[in-house]
């Protein structure tokens, strides 16, 4: 196994007409091999990524905020851009300003955490979002899910929590426990799991295209294949060009989501 | 088979069980972002907010005062200005009223005067035609005593006769003439 195919992840000597079959990639495209191993826990790629790209987050907001001006300089107005855009766009939208306040750090973390994770997808060497491993949404997802029924808890109480998170409600007359048992698995199961398969769905069909193009554009690169490199070429950049989107448009939706789900423990009603 | 495929087919079973590795490794990398964001960066960030929305309400404070002013001097030299305008109203029309009454009193002087000296012209004129009414119907009577005597003879020095005689004339001569005056004015 040489270098080249740990950080390839595909056999590079393999051309069509050359009695080669095409190396698709599947599931095994996002599974890595350790870098390394201390005392049986294996560190690899996606890890690196996820604490290269923590410290690429708190690094960029250090250098935007750390020294803040009240003149600011361009680095913290684009800072200052990004933590408005999900501070009012999002957390003020949904939770309105007096509620939402408490959740903007959380919520700002949140988005460019997720942000970050994706964007590794479109970086060069990277080119893995570390996303689509559910482990990372799913631990997000987890914690947003733990902070919405802590805060339904103790905003309602026991029994009203149960009630908010069941949608219960008396005039609905004898269809409520049908509701009740709907709303229990829908809020209360499956909307985690959503919240988190959404993301990692997404950056994980996204790879695989991306990952699919690149592979055929080098694959093809044989004969009469070589026309058609150039179009699997042309698609890769387009990809790369639809997640640099889809990425943002992701993070932007798990936060929106979370806001949501924060704003329903709150409300009066259920 | 290399070590890749064996280890992927071995793991690759279900993509959406999540590995416990994985999971802690995600949630310390995105604590590290929260725990600098929302502890130093983020409330770094409020207060320079903060205190740049301070200093443009402070500066718009400023503008609105120095604003405020300036509204408050023109209105003043707009106030001047109306006074102004006034007190000069007021000096012309006391002027003009002033002229007015000047010229009814110099009129009412004058016509005084002029009634004065006709007044004057008048009394005089009586004066001198009582005067001259005394002087001549004394005159008269000398005149016509004389002529009396020279025509009669007779002397008629006695002054009380004389008198009498020339009154009585002089009484006739009157009463003829008004006789004269009445049958022309009836006439």
């Amino acid at each position: 196994m040489s270098a080249d195919q740990t950080l390839l992840a595909f056999e590079t000597d393999c051309h069509i007409f050359d009695g080669c079959g095409f190396p698709a990639p599947g599931l095994h495209s996002f599974v890595f091999e350790p870098l390394f191993t201390i005392g049986g826990f294996e560190f690899n790629k996606p890890m690196l990524l996820a604490i290269l790209g923590s410290l690429v987050v708190v690094g960029f907001f250090w250098a935007a905020f750390g020294r803040a001006k009240v003149v600011p300089g361009k680095l913290q107005m684009i800072g200052e851009a990004g933590y408005d855009f999900v501070r009012r766009g999002l957390v003020y939208e949904a939770l309105g300003k007096k509620e939402g306040e408490k959740y903007v750090p959380l919520m700002v973390s949140l988005f460019f955490f997720i942000w970050m994770m994706n964007l590794w997808s479109i970086i060069p060497v990277a080119s893995f979002p570390v996303t689509s491993i559910i482990a990372y949404p799913a631990g997000l997802a987890l914690l947003v899910y733990v902070l919405w029924v802590g805060l339904t808890f103790k905003k309602h109480g026991f029994v009203g929590a149960w009630k908010n998170m069941t949608g219960y409600d008396k005039s609905l007359g004898g269809i409520l426990p049908l509701v009740v048992v709907l709303e229990f698995f829908s809020n209360l199961i499956i909307r985690p799991f959503t919240h988190a398969v959404r993301l990692f769905a997404n950056m994980f069909a996204g790879h695989m295209l991306i990952v699919m193009f690149t592979i055929a554009s080098w694959y093809l690169l044989n004969g009469i294949g070589i026309a058609y490199a150039s179009a699997s070429f042309v698609m890769t950049i387009v990809m790369t060009a639809f997640e640099l989107f889809i990425q943002a448009v992701q993070a932007y939706v798990f936060v929106l989501l979370a806001c949501n789900y924060v704003q329903g423990a709150l409300s009066e009603h259920h | 088979m290399t070590a890749l495929t064996h280890l992927a087919s071995e793991e690759m079973e279900n993509p959406l069980l999540p590995p416990m590795p994985e999971l802690i490794i995600g949630l310390i990398a995105f604590l590290i972002v929260f725990l600098f964001l929302g502890k130093k960066l983020l409330p770094n960030i409020n207060k320079v907010l903060d205190e740049r929305r301070a200093a443009i309400e402070g500066g718009m404070e400023k503008a609105e005062a120095a604003q405020a002013e300036a509204q408050q001097v023109l209105e003043d030299y707009r106030a001047q200005l109306a006074d102004a305008r006034h007190e000069a109203a007021r000096l012309r029309q006391e002027a003009q009223e002033q002229g007015v009454a000047l010229i009814a009193e110099m009129r009412s002087e004058g016509q005084r005067q002029r009634e004065e000296i006709i007044a004057a012209g008048h009394a005089q004129i009586e004066a001198d035609r009582k005067a001259a009414s005394a002087t001549l119907r004394q005159d008269v009577g000398q005149l016509a005593i004389d002529l009396a005597g020279r025509i009669v003879g007779e002397s008629l020095a006695d002054s009380a006769r004389q008198s009498r005689t020339i009154d009585r004339f002089l009484d006739a001569l009157e009463e003829k003439s008004v006789d004269v005056t009445k049958a022309e004015a009836t006439r």
